[in-house]
């Protein structure tokens, strides 16, 4: 079959998988459910790499198709397809995406076994996955578009999964209304596109591009603002990026995989496939650079003082997507999107592990309270070691070769863009002190309470269950979390899943090491060749250079964590009373939900007060209530007449008479 | 001699119906209208219309008159209090019949009908008498005779039926 | 005498008579004026049939007074009723239907 036939299965199945479960939840039992919702997607993964197994068949120059289904309008000059675009990029992405996803829902089986949502939360995990892939297939933007929004939609549904804890709902539509500021971005994008260009087809419009617009002209800039602040909401970079760190409100595979793996890297995606584009307008890709700088260092600074294990892991994937900002926007098309598959293998990765061990501490996220799970889960400890050693860029981890790449081709570009390469290795120092502090603070030491009943009972520790931020007591019916937690060590379904990433995650890297081979590289070349940009190439030994500095760089990041949290454990404390402006000021998250708040939200609130009590009350009302009055005043007035005398009756009478006389005599002379 | 017996009837109208509506008890209203009555009788006769004359007498002021004779002397003379409550009634009322006066006769004598300005054409000997209008009432106006009779009689029936025995409670 | 003065004579009657209804209070009065209107109709009535020459309106003048009884009749009838029923003999103190 064709890459393309192999491109609308990959579609059909997850689609089919959600709604089965949707449908038939009743029916099925609870493990079932689990069952169906995996293998759905271990079926997508198996087509998505059919039809990229079907592409290599092809020639290199000939590796682009779309095709489509139907005509969904034809009308006046609008001609937009239900049609998917089939090329190494879109391939590259269903891969990455089914295989992490294929993973989490196995996790997932384990993980989400006892919670009274289970089929809820299969069925809403397959239509994210398949709003994911139709967005990364999709072939034209209005596709595009319906895919974002969905994928929107689906994490709203994820995060608010616990629907009786009022911070998570909460934490669902703050994600959600921030997306939908990106979806604006978006749609104006869209139309724009239209406008210039007349058409909505991929292929089309970034032929078409080059021909109609000269570079740096204000509406080829104006578009590619406007796919910016798409790509800026999903992907949670300054300044949209509020709502990521409270999406961990959503049970942990969710957070894993729509807000490590998947979703958020749509932004980046975006402008990958619009490249052609950016080409057009470089101060807009320099404006997305230098904005996943800037996310990059803020993420990484914050993520130095958080307590919670979840949202520590957050403003890790918001720094590291950063980068991948960074490399797709100065043209390191081929090292961003590396980064993309390496960071999803170990995100998920650490997500999982966090999951295991916030299980363990029954549903405790505070990090304070965590120490010593290192003898006590020790395949749950090592997995995560793996990942927190492939996040630091620990060297020859897929996480080394992925990072260091997108610095040497910022090195290469020259210029300006050496300061990318410099903050980029602050910002790797940054990484690794803040992996390694979390690594450091829960494995090893003397274990905590929790660690210790698990050491000596076997069983997991057993508390009131209480909302983890707020400790407000919960029950564990539907629409809170279940009562069982479920660890790593106890579950067959999670081992598999995390080790498989745990391969991954260290040796993923193997496939571009610089000089030997370049199979990533190679595969997405024929999507970028239009870029003036992919013919910058470092050479192998500036790429030599930089790997040996980045080398360095993770480990005394390494080794400063050690020497803070094993050798001198005192020594936080008394840098955070020392510098405690600086602690404040980092630990209030930069203090940007307080600027939110007052830029949007009380704006927001005084125009409801203005609208409900000024507007509606006086002009709305005064009109309606103006208009009854009005009539029922002339009724008022007319109903005088009816005085009850009969003799005024007859008088109006004769005067009527006397008038009509009146009228015809003068008209008859 | 017509002429003189035409402006004595007239005048005879004129303070027949003056008497109507300015006497103040109803009573001697009544015997201003017989005079009206007889006074239009008499310009009946003026007019060749003989049967028409009659009628008027016997009928008119011979059985309504005494109906409402009757009636006056079974209800009182009241007098009506001086006070208006509707204002501005005093003053319209005489206006407005001071207008429709005018318009009717502008009408009448600015018309186009000029045979209005003669005698009328000669006619014979029976004009207006009994036969004729008999002959009329059972030939020509059968429908509107049986009509009126029947009209009549419903009159008659309302009339019990308005004056009739009171029911428990009426009396107030 | 012109038929011009009969006619005149009749709108002036016609005048009075409304002017009557207008003015007075007592229904038996009000009745009487309206007994003035009827004949001053019936007094043109004649006196066009003269003019024309045929007798149709006289005729008619007689169907009018037919009518004129018949409501005098009815008229009278309710004034009774009322006097019978003690409430007051004035058109302006009957007056329940009103707005």
């Amino acid at each position: 079959m064709s890459a393309t036939a192999w491109a609308w299965f990959v579609l059909l199945f997850p689609l089919l998988g959600s709604v089965v479960i949707a449908v038939g939840f009743r029916a099925l039992p609870a493990r079932a459910a689990g069952a169906i919702g995996t293998t759905a997607i271990a079926l997508a993964f198996v087509c998505g790499v059919a039809a990229l197994i079907a592409l290599l068949g092809e020639d290199a120059d000939a590796r682009h198709h779309a095709s489509s289904l139907w005509d969904y309008a034809s009308v006046a000059g609008l001609d937009i397809k239900l049609g998917i675009f089939v090329d190494p990029l879109s391939v590259y992405m269903v891969v990455v995406v089914t295989a992490v996803s294929a993973l989490i829902h196995l996790y997932s089986f384990g993980y989400m076994a006892s919670d009274e949502g289970y089929h809820r939360f299969f069925s809403y995990l397959n239509f994210f996955v398949f709003s994911m892939l139709l967005l990364v297939l999709a072939g034209n933007f209005v596709l595009l578009i319906v895919g974002w929004a969905f994928v929107g939609f689906a994490s709203y549904a994820l995060i608010s999964f616990w629907y009786r804890r009022t911070t998570a709902t909460a934490a669902g539509m703050e994600a959600f209304v921030i997306n939908v500021v990106g979806d604006i971005g978006l749609v104006l994008a869209a139309i724009l596109i239209f406008r210039e260009l007349g058409t909505f087809e991929y292929e089309e419009v970034f032929a078409k591009a080059p021909e109609v617009f000269s570079v740096n002209e204000w509406t080829v800039t104006a578009i590619c603002l406007l796919l910016l602040l798409g790509a800026i909401a999903k992907s949670a970079q300054l300044p949209l990026h509020t709502w990521l760190p409270d999406a961990m409100e959503g049970p942990t595979p969710v957070s894993a995989l729509i807000h490590a793996a998947t979703m958020v890297t749509a932004g980046v995606y975006l402008i990958a496939r619009t490249h052609a584009l950016f080409v057009l307008a470089p101060t807009a890709a320099d404006i997305a650079a230098f904005i996943g700088l800037a996310t990059l260092l803020v993420a990484a600074s914050i993520a130095l003082v958080v307590t919670d294990l979840k949202r520590a892991i957050a403003y890790s994937t918001m720094s590291q997507i950063g980068y991948m900002f960074v490399g797709v926007s100065i043209g390191a098309y081929g090292a961003g999107l590396f980064h993309l598959m390496t960071h999803a293998f170990f995100k998920a990765l650490l997500f999982m592990a966090a999951g295991s061990i916030i299980a363990a501490m029954a549903n405790d996220q505070n990090i304070d309270r965590m120490s010593g799970f290192g003898r006590v889960m020790r395949f749950t400890s090592a997995t995560m070691l793996a990942g927190a050693l492939a996040l630091a860029a620990f060297p020859f981890t897929s996480g080394f070769f992925s990072k260091d790449e997108i610095m040497a081709y910022a090195s290469a570009r020259g210029g300006m863009y050496l300061i990318f390469t410099v903050l980029g290795y602050f910002g790797a120092l940054l990484t690794a002190i803040y992996t390694f502090r979390l690594i450091f603070r829960i494995l090893p030491g003397r274990p905590c309470r929790e660690a210790q009943e698990l050491m000596d009972t076997g069983h997991v520790a057993h508390e009131e269950p209480r909302n983890p931020a707020t400790g407000e007591v919960e029950d564990t019916e539907v629409g809170f979390p279940g009562p069982e937690h479920h660890i790593a060590e106890q579950s067959a379904s999670m081992r598999v899943a995390m080790a498989v990433l745990a391969l991954g995650a260290l040796f993923a890297g193997f496939v571009q090491i610089p000089g030997v081979d370049n199979v990533i590289g190679n595969f997405l070349d024929p999507v970028f060749a239009d870029s003036p940009l992919s013919a910058i190439h470092p050479s192998t030994g500036a790429s030599w250079l930089g790997l040996a500095i980045g080398a360095a760089v993770s480990l005394s990041g390494i080794g400063i964590a050690y020497w803070l949290y094993v050798v001198r454990p005192e020594l936080p404390g008394e840098l955070q009373r020392r510098f405690a402006g600086v602690h404040r000021f980092l630990s209030n998250k930069w203090y940007f939900d307080e600027l939110i708040d007052i830029l949007v939200v009380r704006p927001a609130l005084a125009i409801g007060r203005f609208a409900n009590q000024t507007f509606e009350r006086f002009v709305v009302d005064g009109i309606v209530t103006g208009t009854a009055d009005t009539v029922r005043s002339a009724g008022g007035l007319v109903r005088l007449v009816q005085s009850g005398f009969v003799r005024s009756y007859a008088l109006l009478l004769v005067a009527g008479f006397a008038g009509l006389a009146l009228y015809f005599l003068l008209s008859s002379s | 001699m017509e002429q003189a017996l035409f402006f004595a009837a007239a005048i005879g109208a004129l303070g027949g119906a003056i008497g109507v509506v300015a006497m103040r008890n109803p009573f001697f209203g009544v015997l201003s209208l017989i005079v009206h009555l007889f006074s239009l009788a008499v310009l009946f006769l003026l007019l060749t219309s003989a049967f028409v004359a009659a009628a008027q007498v016997v009928v008119y002021a011979g059985a309504v008159m005494v109906l409402y004779v009757f009636v006056v002397a079974y209800v009182g003379g009241g007098t009506e209090s001086a006070w208006e409550p509707i204002p501005g009634q005093r003053l319209l009322a005489p206006l407005l019949g001071v207008a429709l006066f005018i318009e009717l006769s502008i009408a009448v004598l600015a018309s186009s009908l000029l045979a209005l300005g003669t005698d009328g054409p000669d006619v014979r000997a029976g004009f207006g008498d009994p036969a004729a209008i008999g002959n009329l009432l059972l030939e020509k106006f059968l429908v509107p005779f049986e009509a009126a009779s029947i009209l009549l009689l419903l009159a008659a029936v309302g009339a019990v039926v308005l004056a009739g025995h009171l029911r428990e409670g009426e009396r107030s | 005498m012109n038929i011009e003065w009969y006619v005149v004579l009749s709108s002036l009657l016609f005048a009075i008579g409304a002017t009557g209804i207008l003015i007075r209070r007592s229904p038996v009065v009000i009745l009487l004026c309206l007994e003035l209107m009827l004949n001053a109709g019936n007094l043109a009535l004649v006196a066009f049939s003269r003019m024309v020459g045929n007798q149709d309106g006289q005729v008619f003048a007689i169907v009018v007074m037919v009518v004129a009884a018949c409501e005098v009749v009815v008229g009278l009838g309710l004034i009774v009723a009322i006097f019978r029923r003690r409430l007051p003999l004035d058109v302006d103190e009957l007056r329940e239907l009103r707005g």
